[in-house]
C-alpha cells in the first residue's frame, strides 16, 4: 500500500492547480516569506524580505553577487541553522506552516524542502547509495525492491538514468561534473520533496551540461515547486515563470518573468538587466 | 487512507503521516544517544585527565614540606676536634650524627636500653649530622656552643607527622610503637615543624627520602636542553630550509621527505638503541652523561624543528620572495632577510614544542644510562648525571613509603616545565601570528 | 690544551678573520681599486669560513678518533710478552686497567708495566693534544691569510659564502637519512651478532623467552632462551587492550568536538585533551603503578579473580588513556578534511547529525581513520616508560588480562640497563628485538602515512 502512495507521490502530477498564474488565490502559495531578517554576527545581510512562492511554478532569484539571494534560499529549508553566528527572524511558512517553529522539525522541513547546491557535491559511494539515501534515512521504503523502484525513478526523472543504469555500483564521484548535478537532483527527488531549492546549480557545469539541467528543470516544474538561484538572466529567462531580483540584501521586485525582463519598475533592476552593473 | 496522503492537501505529504512521525521519533532518540556517546566520550578523557592531576597533586605537595625536630645541640669539642687543632680534615670526618642523636637522648633520659636508644636515633636523619657538620664547617667557633637547630627526621617519622600512616589499621608499620610515642611527646613539647622542603631542589638524589632532591635532575634536564637545542635548532632549520627552498624535487629529496616524516613517528626507544651503539660503543662517549643524552634528545627533535620550520616556510607567501628577488636579492638573502624572520614565530613554537616533548622523554636516556645514581650535582656535560624523568622513574621504583610523594613532586615539577614551555609557545603563536 | 679550548681559540680566529676580511674589503673601495663584487661583510665571512670550518672539521674528527689512536699507540708499545696472547676482550680489559690506572681510580697496586703504560698515556693524551691544537691553529691561521690575500675587489664572495651556506644546509637534511641508516645500520650489525649465536628462526617462532644466561654451568633453568614469540604477543596484547580504549574513546571525542561542540566548549576543550598528550609517558608509568594497577586489582579480586600485580589490564588501560588525545585530534582533522558541501548534501535531504556523520562523514572519512588508529598502534607498539613500570618482565602467552604480560620494549630495557657485559647474547638479543620492533613500526607508519597523505589529495 505504501508502494502505491509513493508511486502516486511520483507520478500524480497535482494538474488542478497548475499552472498558476500571477493572480492566484492563496490557496495556490506553497511557500511565504514576511520580512525575514538575517543577521551573521552584528552584519545584517536581509533587510525584511517579503515573498510568495507558488505551488509548481519555477521562481528564479536574480542579483548581483553577494546580493543576499543565496542567503535567502537557504532560509527557506533552514540550511542557515548549521552556520555559526547567523540568525533569521520573520516568518517563512510552508502550506500556511512557520518554518521556523521551534515546535516544527528541521530534518522534516528539509525532506519536504530539497535542495541542490551549486557544486554538485554527490557522497563518495556508489550511484545507487547516492540515490537511495535519503529514502533509507527517512524510511520510505519497506524493502529493495521498493528502493530499486524508487532510485529508478528519481534517476529517470533526473534524466541520469540511461546513462548510469549499466553502473549504478560505480562511485558517484566518477561522472562528469553535468551527470553529477543531474545525480544530485536525482537524490533531491528521492526523498519525494515537494520544493526544491536550487543554489546556482548551473554554475559549475559546461554549457551542454547546463542546456540538460534546465530541460530537466522544465521537467520537474509539472510535479515540484522549484526556486532557483541564478546568475546568469538568459537561464532565469528561460527556466522561469516569475522573477525575485535581490540587490544588497533587498528585494526590489518580483513579477513575471517576461514582465521583469521587459518592462522592470524599478530602476535598479533596469540597471541590472541591462548590464549596469552585476 | 490513500486519501489522506494527497500531497495536494495543504500540510500533508509523505513526511507528514503518523508513521513518518513515528519513524521521526526514533530517529530522533539515535541522534539522543549518538550525542550523548559522544559526550561521554568527551567527559570521560577530562574525567581521568583530573584524576591523574588529582591522584599526583594529592600525593605530591606533601614533600614540598618537610618535617624537621628543634633540638640544643651541644656542639662538644671531644668529638668534633679531639686534638684541639681546628685542622679541616679532622672537622670533616668528625661524628656529628652522634652529637644530634646525644641531644635527643637527652629529651628522653627515661631510654636507657641499647634496643631502644637505636629506635629512638632511627628518628633522626643522617641529613641531622650533615647539617652540623656545614654549620661547624662555615663557623669553626661554633664549637664547645650549644645551638638550637631544626634538623630533619628519618623519611617515616616525616611520613607519620603528615599523617600518610593509617594508624587503626593494625598494618606493620615503618614506625614502632615507641617512636610514635616519643613523637607525641615531641610533638606536645612544640618541637616539631615543617617548613618548606627547599632541600627538594637544592640537594642531589639520596637512598634516604627525606634526603632525596632535584638538583642533580634539573641540573641534567638543563644540560639536556641545552644540548638538545644548540644541536638540533640550528640543524633542524638549515635542513628545513634546503628541503622547501633549494632542493630539486627528485627521488632523494622525496626520500628525504618520507624518510624525516617517519623518523618522527620511530619509537624513541629505537633512537636510544641507536645512542647506545653509536654514540656510546663506536664513538666512545661516557654513558650517563648529559652530552651523550642530548645528542640521542636532538636526533628525536630533529624532525619536529623540521616539520615545523617547513610549515612556517610554507606559510610565507611567494609574493614577498619575489619582490625581495625581483630588487636583485639573491636567494640565500632573500631567505634569510626576509623569509625567516617572518617564519620564526612559527618555527620558534615548533623548538619549544619539540623541546618539551624532549624533556619527558625517559626511555632513550635510560638507554644510555642516564638513570646513574649521583649524589651530588654534576659538574660537567660529561660527568655521570640523571634527569627529571629518568630521577621520577627511579624514584618510583624505590621501595620506601617517603618516595611516593617525591616522585609526585618531581613530576609535579616536570610538569610544571611543561606548561611553562607550552604556554610559551602558545604565546608565541598567538603573539605573532599572521594571516596572509 | 682541552678541546673546548681549542675550540674557543678556532671561533676566536674566526671572528677574527671575519673582521679582518670585512675592513680589508672596505679598505679596497676606500682605495679606490673599484666597486666591490659582493658587499664587505662577505668578504668577512669568507674569510672566517677558511679560517674556522676546515679546522673546526679537523677538530671534531680528533675529538672522536683522537683517544682511539692514542690507546692503540700505548697498547703497541707495551712488550710483546704481555699482549701477544691476550684475546680481544682481554685486550679491552687492559685497556680499561690501564685507564683506570691514569685516571687515578685504579684499585690494588697495579702491576709495573700497567703502571708505566698508564704514565705513557697520560704524556701521549697530553702531548697529542698540544700537538693537535697547535697544528690546528696555525692551519686555521694559514687558511685565514690565504683567504686575506686572496681578497679583491672582483672576488664572489657573495657567492662563495652562499654556497657554502647552501651545501652546509644540504648536509643538514642528509643528516636525517644518516639518522636512519645509523639506526638501521646499528641494529642491523648488533643483531647480526646475536643472529651468530641463536638462530633467527627460533628467536622469531620460538615460544620460551628467559633470557638470563648461566653464570654458572650447573645453575637451573637459565638456559638462556631466545624465542621472542611471547614477547611479541605480549606487545600485540597491551596494544590492544590500549586500542580498545583510545579508538571509540577517542574518535567519538573528535566526532563530537568536531560535529556537536560549540566553538567555545571546542576551544576550551580541545587543548584541555591534547594536555593528556603532552604528559610524559614516564608519569604515565607512575600513575599506572600507583592508582590503576590496584584500582584494577580490587575490581578484580570483587570478582574472584586473581590478579597479577602488574596485571596486562591495567597497563593497557593507561596507554589507552595515553593515546587518546592522539586519536581524537588525528581523526579530528581528518573529519574536518571531509568538505562542509558533503554535510550540506546530507542535510538538505533531512539527514539528522547523527545521521550524516555516521553514514556520510565518517565513511568518507574512513582512509583518513584507519591511518590515524594505525599510527596510534604504532606508537602503542613503541611504547616504552608506561609498559617498563606497570607491565611484567615474566614472558607469558595468555588471554587473560588480568596476568602479566612483557613487551618487546620492557625486554630492551631491562636487557640493557644494570651491569651487563656488552656482547652477552643477552644484551644483543635487545638489539635483535630493536630491529624488530623498528621494521613493524615502520611498516605501521609508511602504510599510515600513505592512507593519509592520499586522503588529504582526494579532498584537497
Amino acid at each position: 500500500m505504501f508502494k502505491e502512495e509513493y508511486a502516486l507521490m511520483q507520478t500524480a502530477s497535482p494538474a488542478p492547480n497548475t499552472p498558476a498564474t500571477a493572480t492566484a488565490p492563496m490557496a495556490d502559495v506553497k511557500m511565504s516569506a514576511r520580512q525575514v531578517r538575517v543577521h551573521y554576527g552584528d552584519n545584517e545581510a536581509l533587510h525584511g524580505i517579503d515573498v510568495d512562492i507558488r505551488r509548481n511554478e519555477v521562481l528564479a532569484l536574480i542579483g548581483p553577487s553577494g546580493c543576499g539571494k543565496s542567503t535567502f534560499l537557504r532560509c527557506l529549508n533552514r540550511m542557515n541553522d548549521s552556520i555559526e553566528g547567523c540568525r533569521v527572524s520573520g516568518s517563512v511558512t510552508l502550506d500556511g506552516v512557520d518554518v521556523y517553529d521551534p515546535a516544527l522539525d528541521v530534518v522534516q522541513i528539509r525532506a519536504r524542502v530539497g535542495m541542490v547546491f551549486q557544486k554538485p557535491n554527490p557522497f563518495p559511494k556508489s550511484i545507487y547509495d547516492n540515490v537511495c539515501y535519503g529514502p533509507r534515512i527517512h524510511g520510505l521504503t519497506r524493502n529493495r525492491t521498493e528502493l530499486d523502484e524508487v532510485v529508478e525513478t528519481s534517476l529517470r526523472r533526473a534524466g541520469l538514468w540511461e546513462e548510469v543504469k549499466d553502473r549504478l555500483a560505480a562511485p558517484g564521484t566518477g561522472l562528469s561534473g553535468g551527470q553529477q548535478q543531474r545525480l544530485c537532483i536525482a537524490r533531491a527527488i528521492a526523498v519525494s520533496p515537494e520544493v526544491i531549492l536550487m543554489d546556482e546549480p548551473c554554475s559549475a557545469l559546461d554549457p551542454i551540461a547546463t542546456a540538460h539541467i534546465e530541460e530537466l528543470i522544465d521537467e520537474l516544474r509539472r510535479n515540484y515547486t522549484i526556486v532557483i538561484v541564478t546568475h546568469n538572466m538568459q537561464q532565469a529567462a528561460r527556466v522561469s515563470r516569475r522573477t525575485a531580483f535581490f540587490h544588497l540584501g533587498n528585494l526590489v521586485e518580483t513579477g513575471d518573468t517576461e514582465t521583469i525582463f521587459t518592462n522592470p519598475g524599478d530602476q535598479r533592476t533596469q540597471d541590472y538587466i541591462t548590464g549596469r552593473f552585476g | 487512507m490513500t486519501d489522506s496522503l494527497q500531497i495536494t492537501g495543504a500540510g500533508t505529504s509523505l513526511h507528514t503521516t503518523p508513521a513518518a512521525q513515528r519513524r521521526l521519533r526514533r530517529r530522533y532518540a539515535a541522534e539522543r544517544r549518538f550525542k550523548a556517546l559522544g559526550l561521554f566520550a568527551v567527559l570521560f578523557g577530562l574525567a581521568m585527565l583530573a584524576f591523574l592531576l588529582t591522584t599526583i597533586v594529592s600525593q605530591g605537595y606533601r614533600a614540598f614540606i618537610q618535617t624537621h625536630v628543634s633540638l640544643e645541640v651541644y656542639l662538644d669539642p671531644e668529638v668534633i676536634d679531639p686534638r684541639g687543632t681546628a685542622d679541616p680534615r679532622d672537622l670533616a670526618r668528625a661524628d656529628y650524627q652522634s652529637l644530634a642523636e646525644n641531644a635527643l637522648y637527652g629529651l628522653f633520659p627515661a631510654v636507657e636500653a641499647s634496643a631502644e636508644r637505636r629506635a629512638l636515633r632511627g628518628m633522626l636523619s643522617q641529613g641531622a649530622g650533615l647539617e652540623l657538620r656545614r654549620r661547624i664547617q662555615n663557623d669553626p667557633e661554633l664549637v664547645g656552643t650549644t645551638l638550637e637547630l631544626q634538623l630533619l627526621v628519618s623519611g617515616s617519622v616525616d611520613q607519620l607527622n603528615k599523617g600518610v600512616f593509617d594508624l587503626e589499621s593494625g598494618r606493620r608499620l615503618p614506625v614502632s610503637d615507641e617512636q610514635i610515642g616519643w613523637f607525641r611527646e615531641l610533638e606536645a613539647q612544640d618541637r616539631i615543624s615543617a617548613p618548606f622542603n627547599w632541600g627538594l631542589f637544592t640537594r642531589a638524589d639520596s637512598r634516604e627520602p627525606e634526603l632525596a632532591g632535584l638538583a642533580g635532575a634539573l641540573q641534567g634536564s638543563l644540560y639536556l636542553m641545552i644540548v638538545t637545542f644548540v644541536l638540533s635548532f640550528p640543524l633542524g632549520i638549515g635542513a628545513a630550509i634546503y628541503l622547501e627552498e633549494f632542493a630539486p624535487k627528485n627521488r632523494l629529496t622525496d626520500l628525504i621527505e618520507v624518510n624525516i616524516n617517519n623518523l618522527a613517528a620511530v619509537p624513541s626507544i629505537v633512537f636510544g638503541l641507536l645512542g647506545l651503539a653509536v654514540f656510546i660503543q663506536v664513538f666512545g662517549l661516557p654513558r650517563s652523561a648529559p652530552l651523550v643524552g642530548g645528542m640521542v634528545l636532538a636526533l628525536m627533535t630533529l624532525p619536529t624543528i623540521i616539520i615545523a620550520t617547513r610549515a612556517s616556510l610554507k606559510a610565507v607567501p611567494p609574493s614577498i620572495r619575489e619582490a625581495a628577488l625581483g630588487i636583485g636579492a639573491s636567494r640565500i638573502q632573500t631567505i634569510f632577510h626576509h623569509v625567516l624572520p617572518l617564519a620564526m614565530p612559527g618555527i620558534l613554537t615548533g623548538a619549544i614544542i619539540g623541546l618539551a616533548q624532549a624533556l619527558g622523554e625517559t626511555a632513550p636516556l635510560l638507554m644510555v644510562g642516564m638513570n646513574a645514581f649521583v649524589t651530588s650535582v654534576g659538574d660537567s656535560m660529561t660527568s655521570p648525571a640523571t634527569a627529571l624523568p629518568t630521577q621520577v622513574y627511579m624514584w618510583a621504583d624505590s621501595p620506601q613509603r617517603g618516595f611516593v610523594e617525591r616522585t609526585s613532586a618531581a613530576i609535579m615539577v616536570l610538569l610544571g616545565f611543561l606548561i611553562v614551555m607550552n604556554a610559551l609557545a602558545v604565546f608565541l603563536r598567538r603573539r605573532f601570528e599572521r594571516r596572509w | 690544551m682541552s678541546f673546548s679550548l681549542t675550540l674557543g681559540v678556532l671561533l676566536l680566529l674566526s671572528a677574527a678573520g671575519y673582521w679582518v676580511g670585512r675592513s680589508r674589503a672596505a679598505n679596497l673601495v676606500a682605495r679606490g681599486s673599484g666597486r666591490l663584487h659582493s658587499l664587505p661583510s662577505y668578504h668577512g665571512f669568507y674569510v672566517a669560513l677558511w679560517a674556522g670550518i676546515p679546522a673546526f672539521v679537523l677538530l671534531l674528527a680528533w675529538g672522536v678518533a683522537g683517544d682511539r689512536i692514542v690507546e692503540a699507540l700505548v697498547l703497541a708499545g707495551l712488550p710483546d710478552a704481555q699482549t701477544a696472547t691476550l684475546t680481544n676482550s682481554e685486550r679491552a680489559l687492559l685497556l680499561a686497567q690501564i685507564r683506570n690506572e691514569a685516571a687515578g681510580i685504579g684499585f690494588g697496586t697495579p702491576e709495573p708495566f700497567v703502571a708505566a703504560a698508564a704514565e705513557r698515556l697520560v704524556e701521549l693524551r697530553s702531548f697529542s693534544a698540544w700537538i693537535v691544537s697547535a697544528a690546528l691553529i696555525a692551519g686555521a691561521l694559514a687558511a685565514l691569510a690565504w683567504a686575506l690575500r686572496r681578497l679583491a675587489p672582483d672576488l664572489r664572495t657573495r657567492n662563495g659564502v652562499e654556497r657554502t651556506l647552501r651545501l652546509a644546509m644540504a648536509l643538514c637534511s642528509a643528516l636525517a637519512i644518516l639518522t636512519t641508516l645509523g639506526i638501521v645500520l646499528s641494529l642491523i650489525f648488533e643483531a647480526l651478532r646475536f643472529f651468530a649465536r641463536y638462530s633467527p628462526l627460533d628467536f622469531l617462532f620460538g615460544l620460551q623467552w628467559s633470557p638470563q644466561t648461566a653464570i654458572r654451568e650447573d645453575q637451573v633453568g637459565s638456559s638462556g632462551a631466545f624465542g621472542a614469540l611471547p614477547v611479541v604477543w605480549g606487545t600485540l596484547f597491551i596494544s590492544l587492550i590500549a586500542m580498545l580504549v583510545a579508538v571509540p574513546v577517542g574518535l567519538m571525542s573528535a566526532v563530537y568536538l568536531a560535529e556537536y561542540a560549540t566553538p567555545r566548549v571546542r576551544s576550551w576543550v580541545k587543548p584541555v585533551l591534547e594536555i593528556l598528550a603532552g604528559i610524559p609517558t614516564v608519569v604515565y608509568g607512575f600513575f599506572a603503578i600507583l592508582t590503576i594497577a590496584p584500582l584494577v586489582r580490587e575490581a578484580g579480586v570483587t570478582l574472584g579473580l586473581s590478579v597479577a600485580a602488574n596485571s596486562a589490564l591495567a597497563a593497557g588501560l593507561v596507554m589507552g588513556l595515553m593515546l587518546i588525545p592522539f586519536v581524537s585530534s588525528l581523526s579530528d582533522d581528518v573529519i574536518n578534511a571531509v568538505p562542509q558541501s558533503l554535510r550540506d548534501g546530507a542535510a538538505g535531504l533531512g539527514a539528522t547529525r547523527s545521521e550524516t556523520v555516521r553514514q556520510v562523514v565518517l565513511p568518507a572519512a574512513l582512509p583518513g581513520i584507519v591511518g590515524a588508529v594505525l599510527l596510534a598502534l604504532s606508537r602503542a607498539i613503541g611504547e616504552t616508560m608506561i609498559v617498563v613500570m606497570a607491565a611484567g618482565l615474566a614472558a607469558n602467552l595468555t588471554v587473560n588480562p588480568f596476568e602479566a604480560v612483557t613487551t618487546v620494549t620492557v625486554q630492551i630495557v631491562s636487557n640493557l640497563t644494570g651491569d651487563t657485559e656488552f656482547d652477552s647474547a643477552k644484551t644483543l638479543s635487545a638489539f635483535a628485538l630493536g630491529l624488530l620492533l623498528f621494521c613493524v613500526t615502520l611498516c605501521l607508519n609508511v602504510i599510515a602515512l600513505g592512507i593519509v597523505k592520499r586522503y588529504r589529495e582526494i579532498y584537497d
